[in-house]
């Protein structure tokens, strides 16, 4: 008993949950524990994961990011778009225009995290209004460039590499999330800047004080957070192969309740990065499972919120329970 | 009121065991001890925010459980917090009244709540407007609300816990005269301070408590030695160092500086290497704004600011801490430390930059281990793990954390604002020894200050401010309790 309570304390009420959540859905679906299956709620959980970790730096620094899905629509129809317009203009340089049409894709969406990084860090903007507003923005000018219509026309390969393809076996979204997730390790728990990121959402004042460049922290918090957005919406683009702007709707609510389930605190400073990747791979987990144990996708939804309102409560009852624990 | 044997316990943690306290009517009872003692988890007991595990609680000779807080109200015992319970947003009288509204069928009865609060306030002698917001107020004023609220009901047992931190002497005066009246009408007062001069003043009785276990009541007429021998069970020849001085070439060069905001209007002072500089004055004086815009961290309109012989006027904090600048905040809540984060993240954020603390923008997380176990060493912090969290560790070791801040880079000017608030007198003495070591080391030190003791034991030079200008310098002999007040006054026609 004393070892499950340690266990709480130190990391959480979201190895639990994943342990619940394995039990039911094992015992619901057999097709559940197969090692087909579970391949499959790794890939698609690459893009909240994704999504999850450039929220996470919103959230560490205080604020969060609105905008995420947004980003998804609006790299999806900028990099669809200029990758088609680059094959009809070169149809024998596939690779350049593969490259072409993913830069401009990073390029669009990590241009609203830097929008969002100014109005958070220069003007004062609250992160909730700017991201909210940014996130209208960007689905208007998404909506507005196809006029609602899915764009066609991208080369067949890049769905083929980067949707479909693998790398020794590994679906090729997966590999790049596992590379970025190792990237992202790094700069969290190994450079300045991430310890910045803690910093300046723990405590502002003392971060200026410290002789921390705050603006500058937050202001890289949501590019950071916009690039990492964007790179989901391109890996889900070649997954769809066509660019599209009403992708990534969900995608604010789950990034959040990824990272909450992950015990990130909303008023900034608290975190772990190792824990945000397993709470966007639970989030994928209970889709996976509710899917085969043929729950309404409606339902769904509805479960997928309590479970982030269960997760909030028991980090409540953590900290209590840290607070009664005298010498931890 | 009486507690017989009162025990409480935290996780297996006894906090405070077997402890008796009385307290008669009339009479101002002082609960002395370090932090950490037992003092406010028996006070909260005594409030109702706490229930007691074990032990019997009298009042009026008779056997009472108090459920809670509103509980305790209703039995006429209310308690003013170190930290405010009030909402800036709101007006005084709405906060004065706060929970004990008098509505007419759900509806505010407004003039009534007005016409009560006037004469609350009225019956304690507070010059406060009922109708003003609370946030606009200064926090001697917002103490005084906080004190008007405990009224505002029949009282019998008023709890009191270190009223004084944040309020000028003028202030304090009047508390105690207020006090004075409270104990004439009968009401017996529970009152916790670290300050030896206010139990002298208008303690009665003191109760001693040390880890949990209560050591002895006297009367109030102990010496200063004896209380602290009983307070940590050690014997001190002295609280302050006796620190030599060697005033070499000037490190801190300021002339004629006025910020921005107008806190401070035409100051110029020096601090020399091995010396310890006072800055004095009141509350509201401007001596903090004075380091505060020469760490750069609030604008300055005119003046100039020399560091190290250099001309620093504009730059940031963080040029400031590169050539050697340390500004120690007065609130470490609010400005110093990332209360969430370990000890360990808090002490090395103003270094991390250095490169004993990082290669590149890559941080070297062993050696930055190892530096911090040693500076934790250092001070003695207590329980010695750097990686437990800020917020909790005592207040008196969360200040120790604070001053590790300065330890892990290269510093040539230490500014101290308040040091030593809300802290201990064990700790206090460990920060007057460090500040002594750091000057004998041939470091200079600008020590900002509203404890008067402190300037004149612990400085060679003072500067005196009033109203944002420079009323006085005074050199070592002249440094005295007269002479440093008589400059914080403003003078008549000056």
């Amino acid at each position: 008993m004393r070892l499950i309570k340690l266990a709480f304390v130190r990391l959480g009420v979201l190895p639990f949950l994943l342990l619940i959540a394995v039990v039911i859905f094992a015992l619901l679906s057999d097709n559940f524990l197969t090692g087909r299956n579970l391949l499959n709620v790794v890939r698609q959980s690459t893009y909240l994961t994704l999504v999850a970790i450039g929220q996470m730096f919103a959230l560490l620094t205080g604020g969060f990011d609105l905008s995420v899905g947004t980003i998804l629509a609006i790299t999806s129809v900028v990099g669809a778009t200029a990758m088609a317009t680059a094959f009809v203009a070169m149809p024998d340089s596939i690779p350049f225009v593969i490259l072409i049409g993913i830069l401009a894709g990073l390029c669009a969406g990590t241009l609203i995290g830097v929008i969002n990084g100014i109005g958070v860090a220069v003007f004062n903007v609250s992160p909730f209004m700017m991201s909210l507003g940014m996130a209208s923005v960007g689905f208007g000018v998404a909506l507005y460039m196809t006029g609602g219509i899915p764009v066609y026309g991208m080369p067949i390969e890049f769905g083929d590499i980067f949707g479909f393809g693998s790398i020794y076996g590994v679906p090729t979204p997966v590999a790049v999330t596992l590379v970025v997730i190792v990237i992202m390790f790094f700069v969290v728990n190994w450079t300045r800047l991430g310890r910045y990121f803690y910093a300046v959402g723990g405590n502002l004042k003392a971060a200026r004080l410290s002789g921390i460049n705050t603006k500058l922290t937050l202001f890289l918090a949501y590019v950071f957070c916009g690039f990492m957005a964007s790179v989901a919406g391109i890996l889900l683009t070649a997954r769809l192969d066509t660019g599209e702007a009403n992708i990534g709707a969900t995608m604010p609510l789950e990034s959040i309740a990824a990272c909450v389930i992950a015990g990130v605190s909303l008023r900034g400073g608290v975190g772990r990065f190792e824990n945000v990747v397993l709470g966007a791979l639970f989030i994928g987990l209970v889709q996976n499972g509710m899917n085969l144990a043929r729950i309404e996708s409606y339902l769904q939804i509805v479960v997928i919120g309590l479970l982030l309102i269960l997760a909030v409560v028991a980090d409540q009852f953590r900290l209590k329970v840290i607070a009664s624990m005298q010498d931890y | 009121m009486e507690l017989r044997a009162i025990c409480k316990q935290f996780s297996g943690t006894l906090v405070l065991d077997s402890v008796d306290f009385s307290l008669k009517p009339g009479e101002v009872h002082v609960l002395f001890g370090e932090n950490g003692s037992g003092k406010t988890t028996l006070i909260s007991i005594v409030a109702g925010a706490y229930r007691p595990d074990g032990g019997n609680f009298l009042f009026r000779n008779e056997p009472v459980e108090i459920f809670s807080v509103n509980h305790a109200r209703a039995l006429g015992i209310s308690t003013v917090f170190q930290e405010f319970s009030l909402v800036p947003q709101l007006s005084i009288e709405e906060n004065l009244f706060l929970g004990a509204e008098e509505t007419f069928g759900g509806i505010l009865k407004k003039s009534v709540i007005r016409k009560r609060a006037q004469e609350v306030l009225e019956r304690l002698g507070f010059s406060l407007n009922p109708s003003q917001q609370v946030a606009f107020l200064s926090r001697a004023e917002q103490q005084m609300v906080e004190i008007a609220k405990a009224f505002r009901a029949d009282l019998s047992v008023l709890i009191l816990d270190e009223p004084t931190a944040s309020l000028t002497d003028q202030e304090t005066e009047q508390l105690f005269t207020l006090i004075e009246q409270v104990k004439a009408q009968g009401v017996g007062i529970i009152y916790i301070t670290h300050r030896m001069s206010e139990i002298q003043r208008i303690g009665d009785r003191i109760t001693v408590l040390r880890d949990g276990h209560k050591i002895t009541t006297v009367d109030a007429d102990v010496s200063e030695e004896d209380l602290v021998q009983l307070m940590t069970g050690r014997v001190f020849d002295q609280i302050f160092p006796d620190i030599a001085f060697q005033p070499a070439n000037r490190m801190l060069e300021v002339r004629d500086l006025k910020t921005a905001d107008n806190t401070v209007r035409g100051v110029s002072i020096n601090v020399a290497n091995g010396e310890v500089v006072g800055l004095a004055g009141l509350i509201g004086s401007g001596k903090s704004d004075v380091a505060r815009a020469c760490f750069g961290c609030s604008p300055i309109s005119d003046g100039s600011i020399y560091f190290n012989g250099e001309l620093t006027n504009g730059l940031s904090p963080r040029k400031m801490l590169e050539r050697g600048f340390f500004y120690m905040p007065s609130d470490r809540r609010d400005e110093g430390l990332v209360m969430m984060r370990s000890a360990r993240e808090s002490m090395a954020l103003a270094a991390l930059n250095t490169p004993e603390f990082s290669r590149g923008v890559f941080l070297r997380r062993q050696e930055e281990i190892q530096r911090l176990r040693y500076i934790a060493e250092r001070l003695n912090l207590q329980p010695a793990n750097i990686e437990r969290v800020v917020e909790h560790f005592s207040g008196g070791n969360q200040q120790k954390i604070l001053i590790g801040k300065s330890l892990t880079r290269k510093v040539k000017l230490f500014v101290f604002d308040e040091p030593t608030v809300g802290v201990d007198v064990a700790t206090r003495i460990a920060i007057y020894q460090f500040i002594g070591h750091l000057c004998e080391d041939g470091a200079a030190v600008l020590l900002i200050s509203s404890d008067l003791p402190e300037i004149l034991h612990l400085t060679n030079r003072v500067y005196v401010l009033c109203r944002g200008v420079l009323t006085a310098e005074l050199q070592s002999d002249n440094i005295n309790q007269e002479n440093v007040l008589r400059h914080c006054f403003e003078r008549d026609a000056a």
